[in-house]
């Protein structure tokens, strides 16, 4: 990184015995580095792999492959369950945080919600997806539910499990960061309690919401071993239809109709983020 | 430094002005609140956990209770997986090293583009959810090939950190992002630079220290990534790490409460260490 | 402050490199002969000589092999003791595809698997990937369920059943599963577009309500009507959620059906009479295995008549190994587990390459809506 300051005075500032002009972004070179080298990298293997068939060779036509009736249903299909369970995930997650973060913030209670929020965000897949079945499957503890198997609501609700605790886990920050003295002083001017948030807490605390649910959208679009637990027969969720693209063993494998899938989430995940930039600015805006 | 409070700290008694009795009020409605919401979101996050529970303890006839899930992680016979210790080990190695190299590749690039390099502020957030993506299953495909170059080196199962950290990025980022954006990083930073502080104390002294909740919720969303992770490990062959290898136990008896044993001890054994890394790193703050 | 991060960093990298380790190294036996190149066991000077050779690479790594799947478990246990080999086994729950891509993915490490045990699609697919080897009872095994150049040998198999809790009483017909009082109970082992064991579920439908090997349309038309009837669930059929109950019905491989395996004890099979559907596995080595003489020698071993060979572990775990007939004559067979085995009345079919094929086209355009 580059050294600028001389503390010779104390009160030097940056131009003067600049010993090298190295640009400003050469700070931010080994994180770049590292993220092409493991995964720029892996994901243009993924890319370039997509574009050829099975033989080897190039078949660009293979994109066309995206418009397919059935491979746009599986994409609707995970957009539905990705924006549900982010949705959910996103809300709830912040009014526990929120639930969380004005308790003693050295308290017990706190560090709990916490370790079990690390915990949890982290745990899906089969004994997820199996204590479901086990509480409200068909022979459901609790009771049956009937939508267990529809999609997206067996498998959104499964999803909002670790939805949650992750956004908890990544909201709390910004929480913490509104200042009590900011919601005393707009009582002292005569606020009530939703002109503060609509005007004070609000657009604090948006850019940090929209990241985390993001976040969540991104995390429920590549989950895959819950969505298989949960229901096997059917593919609804393109990394379902990935799967059996990867591993089928009865001839129907093809890991270039995989790659191709995958380069379509990563397209979608594109899209998703420039609506998200566009809100994030909209935000910042109300910001100002 | 500049002090950071929280949301709910009863404030101090120099808040003058403000009638005492509207301040009680909103702080019970605050209690009722967190109490009602601490109990509904516990009874969800705990039900799927207690079923879980519940069928490990399940006796060879539904409805009887038997230990002998929960003792076969213990004794299991070893056929052809190193033993759940050695396993244990490595995965909290890995653990470690990955959650070091994600905070020394995050942190400084984070604050550093925040500070010097804005308009890199969005590739990054791009970059930083690219790995959530794609699904584990084919980002396989694409690190096959680094993975093989890096066996020739080495095969030890220590060499996942380099794509556990990439895993690890969106959440971390996502944590350090909500820490980073609550504080005011252009004031703190002008103000020390006009104080004669080089960059590097700017970042490591001034502007770190008002991360800590976020930098504490990023390693413990890391530590928890590695101990949860399954497919990569797996998919790559690396049986010697925790997941692969509870899931060897579980496969390797017909006692179907196996799965639900060891993923409960690895959900506590998870739980007990982030709750021991929470206590850690939250330093005894003094007022103001 | 900036030394010590540097420090700090350097530590990190440091500490990754040391406790890494060194790559165990290739697998050339020193001085004799390269087991990798050698198509039997007297062609490299004798057993002893191969013995000896797998003694001392020391290691075996294989895939995809469940330890409840056809007694895998008490194999290895078994190679282990009787050799001192030690066995790396991975991806238990692999697929025969996925046992293939780590083949190439892994190629050239120390930990590419060294032999496959596979599906017969992925093993007629990929002979590329295999080395020719003939194991000491070579003419034993069928010729029928063989390769002519030795790349892949059948090693077990067993008949698709339907494997079912007591409480519903004893099934003898495949249409009782229309029954409402199968409602949300009948289950695959996965889906058919995908697993083998699945695919072959539904084949063994068909081939119960009338439909032929070469059209798998009967059996998707059951399975609709079970849908709408109510009586198929969604959801894999596994050890857990049989003893939760949830798939109290399952289409699997007879030895996969064993309540063993399955871990409930009031379990009873039922192979429809006129569907007898059989389904065999095979053996291949790879052909750029990091332990080659240990990789012949599991083989040799697999395929051992002795009593406890391979070939009579495969039967106590319910599967019926390919010298089955063979053995039975010369008497080596382990009478009380053959006994054991689910009697079926008729002669089996066995699917060929080009029937699973256009079977597994067919489930790719029409399963999803038959079921969804």
């Amino acid at each position: 990184m580059a050294v600028a300051a001389t503390t010779e005075t104390g009160a030097r500032p940056a131009r003067a015995g600049r010993r090298l002009s190295v640009p400003s972004w050469a700070g931010t070179v080994p994180f770049f580095a590292y993220v092409t080298v493991f995964l720029l990298w892996p994901t243009a293997i993924v890319v370039v792999d997509s574009l050829k068939n099975p033989s080897g060779s190039w078949a660009f036509a293979n994109i066309t492959k995206l418009a397919d009736p059935l491979v746009r249903g599986y994409f609707i299909g995970s957009v539905k369950l990705c924006l549900l369970s982010s949705v959910f995930g996103a809300v709830f997650g912040a009014i526990l945080a929120y639930a969380v973060a004005i308790g003693n913030p050295d308290g017990l209670i706190r560090r709990l919600y916490i370790a079990v929020s690390g915990v949890l965000a982290q745990f899906g897949g089969v004994t997820l997806a199996f204590a479901f079945l086990v509480l409200i499957g068909p022979v459901g503890l609790l009771f049956h539910a009937s939508w267990f198997y529809s999609f997206p609501w067996g498998i959104t609700v499964i999803y909002t499990y670790f939805q949650i605790p992750l956004m908890v886990l990544v909201f709390l920050p910004a929480i913490d960061g509104v200042k009590v003295q900011w919601r005393e002083a707009s009582e002292n001017l005569g606020a009530s309690a939703w002109q503060y948030w609509r005007y004070v807490g609000g657009p604090l605390l948006t850019p940090a919401f929209l990241g985390g649910a993001l976040l969540l959208f991104a995390n429920a679009l590549s989950a895959y071993a819950t969505a298989v637990a949960w229901e096997d027969q059917i593919a609804y969720i393109v990394p379902q239809q990935i799967g059996i693209a990867l591993s089928s063993e009865v001839g129907l494998s093809n890991v270039n109709v995989a790659d191709l899938l995958a380069l379509g989430m990563i397209i979608m995940m594109a899209v998703v983020m420039t609506g998200y930039a566009l809100l994030q600015r909209r935000a910042a805006r109300w910001l100002r | 430094m500049a002090a950071v409070t929280s949301v709910g700290e009863t404030p101090a008694p120099t808040a003058a002005s403000r009638p005492r009795g509207m301040h009680v009020r909103r702080q019970r409605r605050l209690n009722v609140f967190r109490y009602v919401v601490f109990t509904v979101f516990g009874l969800f996050f705990l039900l799927p956990l207690l079923a879980m529970l519940r069928f490990s303890l399940e006796g060879s006839k539904l409805g009887t209770w038997s230990l002998s899930a929960w003792k076969e992680i213990a004794s299991y016979q070893n056929t052809g997986v190193p033993p759940l210790l050695s396993a244990i080990e490595v995965t909290l190695e890995l653990a470690v090293i990955t959650s070091v190299v994600t905070l020394v590749l995050l942190v400084p690039t984070m604050i550093w583009i925040r500070l010097r390099v804005q308009w890199l502020e969005r590739t990054v957030e791009f970059l930083c959810t690219l790995p959530l993506t794609i699904p584990a299953i084919v980002l396989v495909v694409g690190i096959g090939p680094i993975y093989n170059r890096i066996q020739h080196y080495s095969v030890s199962a220590l060499m996942l950190f380099w794509i556990y950290v990439i895993l690890a990025l969106p959440y971390a980022y996502r944590a350090l992002a909500a820490g980073l954006g609550a504080i005011d990083v252009k004031t703190l930073s002008e103000a020390a630079r006009s104080l004669g502080a080089s960059w590097f104390t700017v970042m490591v002294r001034v502007i770190a220290p008002n991360m800590r909740q976020a930098i504490l919720n990023a390693l413990l969303l890391t530590f928890a990534l590695v101990l949860g992770e399954f497919t990569i490990a797996y998919l790559l062959l690396y049986n010697d790490v925790l997941q692969p290898e509870l899931f060897a136990i579980n496969r390797n008896t017909p006692n179907a409460g196996v799965i639900f044993s060891t993923s409960f001890a690895a959900l506590l054994f998870a739980f007990a260490l982030l709750l021991i890394l929470s206590y850690a790193g939250r330093s005894r703050r003094g007022r103001g | 402050m900036r030394s010590s991060y540097r420090l700090a960093l350097a530590g990190v990298v440091a500490a990754s490199l040391l406790a890494a380790g060194c790559s165990s190294s290739g697998s050339s036996s020193s001085g004799g002969t390269n087991w990798a190149t050698q198509t039997s066991a007297s062609a490299g000077g004798g057993l002893t000589a191969l013995v000896a050779a797998a003694k001392q690479e020391g290691t075996l790594n294989v895939i995809a092999l469940p330890p409840t799947w056809a007694n895998y478990g008490a194999i290895i246990s078994a190679f282990t003791a009787k050799y001192g080999i030690k066995i790396n086994s991975a991806l238990p729950d692999g697929s025969s595809q996925q046992e293939v891509d780590a083949v190439k993915s892994e190629n050239g490490t120390a930990k590419a698997p060294d032999v496959l045990d596979v599906g017969m699609a992925v093993a007629l697919a990929n002979t590329s990937l295999f080395a020719p080897y003939k194991v000491a009872t070579w003419g034993a095994i069928p010729s029928a369920q063989k390769d002519p150049d030795a790349k892949w040998y059948q090693d077990y198999g067993g008949y698709m059943a339907i494997g079912y809790s007591s409480k519903f009483g004893t099934i003898t017909s495949l249409n009782q599963l229309l029954d409402p009082k199968f409602h949300n109970a009948v289950a695959l082992n996965g889906n058919p577009t995908s697993a083998n064991a699945a695919l072959n579920g539904v084949m063994m439908a068909n081939l119960a309500v009338g439909g032929t090997p070469d059209s798998i349309s009967k059996g998707v038309d059951f399975f609709s009507q079970l849908k709408k009837a109510g009586n198929f669930s969604p959801v894999q059929a596994t050890g857990a959620t049989i003893k939760a109950g949830t798939t109290p019905v399952v289409f699997n491989w007879d030895y996969l059906n064993l309540p063993s395996y399955v871990g409930v004890s009031n379990w009873k099979v039922f192979i429809p009479p006129h569907a007898i559907l059989g389904g065999y596995y095979a053996q291949a080595i790879n052909k750029n295995a990091p332990h080659p003489a240990a990789a012949r020698l599991w083989e040799e071993f697999l395929y051992s008549q002795a009593a406890v060979g391979g070939q009579n572990l495969w039967l106590k775990g319910g599967a019926r190994p390919v010298q089955q007939a063979a053995m039975t004559s010369n008497g080596s067979i382990n009478q009380s587990a053959a006994a054991l085995l689910p009697t079926v009345s008729g002669s089996p079919t066995f699917l060929s390459a080009a029937q699973s094929t256009d079977a597994a086209n067919y489930l790719a355009a029409n399963w999803a809506k038959a079921v969804g």
